[in-house]
């Protein structure tokens, strides 16, 4: 890990919706912290003897970007990912900070595994928020020690990569969740519906002869959760929203007043389930790739401010899981040296400014969570993404830091990058040689 | 047949894949291989010398046994491989069980498997020549072909003609072959069966769904019903056998709607009494043997052509 240095970030475009700036100016790191943030007119501050100096013409400067979902794989599946080479795939794409879901081995649903993960995220390239499960082991039959999690560092709870079937635990969970101020992070599948399902069902599920699953799968536990969080008052968080009534749902319960709040992965909006080419199991997640109308709906979404979060669900696999027959295929993508880019397409297609860009990505999900970051406040810690929004490049697999390379953007054109990644004061990625 | 038409295809995934040139090509091999099987010496030399390995994952007799037959009528040597499916976490991989039979230098690999698109998957691995015997719920392509085949042999055509297909077409992976082939090649695909078993989005593929199967059969030049599956009961499809022999069976009775001279066809195995009525299986107007004869000199055209025989 490289040590904290003092840094200034030359002439870029600051982008800070939580403090509405958005400026062509120069920002200085100094002992972990931003000291200070100045337009070229404005009078440079004191700088120290021994500054590294970075001249940022046309990039962009802003939070550090935060991933509230991620699948880190330790413990238990280390030859997929690890808290350190997660993080570095974090970093690389300009994230400081992720938060890791609990469906480990063992799962992280006691203090114990909370507290195994954070020690061995001490010395990663981000900031680690452990996700605790809801259930024990996520059995889906009782309620995990929220209280005892939250206490060793955990950010949420959520039994994520499951739904929660029964309905009256996931009550439960929101109840017991608000006492102790954690957020419920739902996984919203009808799995009586979806079961042994490989892609969204229709015509492509048809032609293709694959067991299908449909939208109603998610609509139908989106509604259930909705109507828990209503009827409660308790907060709760969305995971991974992919269907177009799935939104039109949380517009109402927003309309309506619900505590609640939701995230969508890049893949929903960047690709279809037409993308499921020649069996590709690189295209194989859940909730599965859904239809243009569902996409557009997801755009619309994000844009008009439904969907709070981007998150990438980084879910690596090795390719014993991948390489195989498509239904053995195992479930997820890999998200977090992708996301940039593909968000910013939404910005150049004009969907959403950059301002909005930096909420969904680092503002918003530090809210959800209450973590810190999300802004660039002076005296705050020093976390922030420098990105170039102009780069285009060619996704490689040999270029993929990420321990797994299962990302359907292989050999995709992508134009966006992050350049320079700062956790800290620390720089936990330089791509400016380059 | 254009004097340039060439068939360029190594491996057999599906009919969505061939051309309405491919599919006429194939029927006219088979056609003139079909004399071969009836000549007290049953053998042509024309794939001497060639390994052809029947890979299957699923339990087959007919299929098997008429990819063998076809072989060694062709003067072919074969080997057949019955695997259990390989579990993700035990057992050798897909890849590597093909990987390995390729390295015995095969000229054809024929493979049957539970998985839709495992004979696709073989192709981005393997370069030996692959025909797929049934691939999950998405194709069997020498099985529609065969259909076409004994069709065409008892209509003179298949453009024009009404083709009815009853029974579970979710799970059917020759319906799919059938409803892609038969109108690729100018027949009217009708398709019926409790909606439990009507797949999504079918008519894309070229099928028309009726609600009930007398609007499917009415006037109909073939009545297909396909095997409904006991191996399928986890998911709850149809309450019972009976019940279904009730409403959704091919029974004289409904035949009387179709044309008269109607063909009825199925892919076997029957289950007498539930989807077949036995007096209509075994009546002049059932055209089921003739499928699996027709099957030999189909499988027989496949192997020939894939190894580049015009």
């Amino acid at each position: 890990m490289i040590r904290t240095q003092a840094i200034l970030l030359k002439n870029g475009r600051i982008i800070d919706p939580a403090n509405r700036v958005d400026k062509k100016a120069s920002l200085l790191v100094e002992k972990g912290k931003i000291q200070a943030i100045f337009t070229p007119r404005q009078k440079t501050p004191s700088l120290p003897k021994k500054l590294q100096s970075i001249d940022l013409r046309g990039k962009w400067i802003v939070p550090g970007l935060i991933d509230m979902h991620v699948h880190l794989r330790e413990p238990g599946e280390e030859y997929k990912e690890t808290i350190e080479t997660g993080t570095r795939a974090a970093a690389a794409g300009g994230f400081t900070a992720v938060a890791c879901m609990p469906n480990t081995t063992p799962v992280n649903d006691c203090q114990p595994v909370t507290r195994l993960i954070l020690e061995k995220a001490e010395n990663a390239y981000a900031r680690v928020y452990p996700v605790g499960a809801i259930s024990k082991g996520l059995q889906g039959e009782s309620l995990a020690e929220f209280g005892e999690m939250k206490q060793a560092g955990a950010v949420a709870v959520t039994d994520d990569g499951k739904p929660v079937t029964d309905s009256q635990l996931m009550r439960r969970a929101l109840e017991y969740a608000s006492s102790h101020n954690v957020m419920v992070i739902s996984h919203s599948e009808d799995y009586s519906l979806s079961r042994n399902g490989a892609i969204n069902e229709g015509f492509v599920s048809t032609s293709m002869g694959l067991k299908g699953i449909p939208h109603i799968a998610e609509e139908i536990m989106v509604y259930r959760d909705l109507a828990l969080a209503e009827y409660t008052g308790c907060p709760l968080h969305l995971a991974h929203i992919s269907t177009q009534e799935s939104i039109n749902l949380i517009r109402l319960a927003k309309q309506k007043g619900s505590p609640v709040t939701a995230e969508t992965g890049p893949h929903y909006f960047s690709l279809t389930e037409k993308d499921v080419k020649d069996y590709n199991t690189n295209a194989k997640m859940n909730p599965p790739l859904r239809t243009q109308k569902d996409l557009e709906a997801v755009i619309e979404a994000i844009s008009d401010g439904t969907i709070d979060v981007i998150a990438t669900d980084h879910a690596p696999h090795s390719i014993l899981e991948k390489d195989i027959e498509f239904d053995q295929a195992a479930n997820g993508i890999i998200g977090l040296e992708t996301a940039v880019p593909l968000a910013l397409a939404l910005f150049r297609k004009g969907y959403i400014n950059a301002a909005r860009l930096v909420e969904l990505l680092s503002t918003n999900p530090a809210k959800i969570l209450g973590v810190k970051g999300g802004s660039l406040e002076i005296g705050s810690d020093a976390d922030i993404a420098v990105i170039d929004p102009e780069h285009s490049f060619v996704l490689h697999e040999k270029d993929i830091v990420s321990k797994s390379k299962n990302s359907p953007f292989i050999g995709v054109k992508l134009q966006g990058k992050a350049l320079l990644t700062i956790c800290g004061g620390r720089i936990t990625h330089n791509a400016i040689s380059d | 047949m254009s004097s340039e038409y060439l068939f360029a295809h190594k491996h057999i995934l599906g009919l969505d894949h061939l051309s309405v040139f491919d599919i006429e090509h194939i029927l006219n091999t088979a056609e003139s291989f079909k004399e071969i099987s009836r000549r007290s010496i049953k053998k042509v030399p024309v794939l001497r010398g060639k390994t052809v390995v029947t890979l299957f994952f699923e339990p087959s007799t007919r299929t098997r046994l008429s990819f063998d037959i076809a072989a060694k009528r062709m003067s072919a040597d074969t080997f057949s491989i019955s695997a259990s499916t390989s579990s993700t976490t035990k057992g050798e991989s897909l890849a590597d069980t093909a990987k390995n039979i390729e390295a015995m230098m095969p000229d054809i690999i024929v493979m049957r498997h539970p998985s839709s698109g495992a004979s696709n998957y073989l192709t981005n691995r393997i370069n030996t020549s692959v025909i797929n015997a049934g691939d999950g719920t998405h194709e069997h392509p020498s099985q529609g072909l065969l259909d076409l085949m004994t069709v065409k042999e008892h209509k003179g055509k298949i453009k024009g003609l009404k083709v009815a297909i009853i029974g579970d077409i979710s799970h059917s992976r020759v319906a799919h072959s059938d409803i892609i082939g038969f109108s690729k090649m100018g027949a009217n695909v009708f398709v019926s069966g409790p909606a439990t078993l009507i797949p999504k989005k079918i008519s894309r593929l070229g099928a028309r769904v009726c609600t009930t199967i007398k609007e499917a059969v009415n006037n109909a030049d073939v009545v297909m019903p396909l095997r409904i599956q006991k191996e399928r009961q986890s998911d709850p499809l149809i309450p019972s056998f009976r019940e279904y022999a009730t409403f959704f069976g091919i029974n004289r009775q409904i035949l009387q709607v179709a044309k008269p001279d109607a063909l009825v066809m199925h892919p076997g195995p029957v289950n007498r009494g539930v989807e077949l009525a036995p007096d209509v299986a075994d009546s002049s107007q059932s055209v089921i043997l003739h499928q699996v004869t027709n099957g030999v000199a189909i499988r027989m055209a496949l192997m020939y052509l894939v190894l580049g025989g015009t």
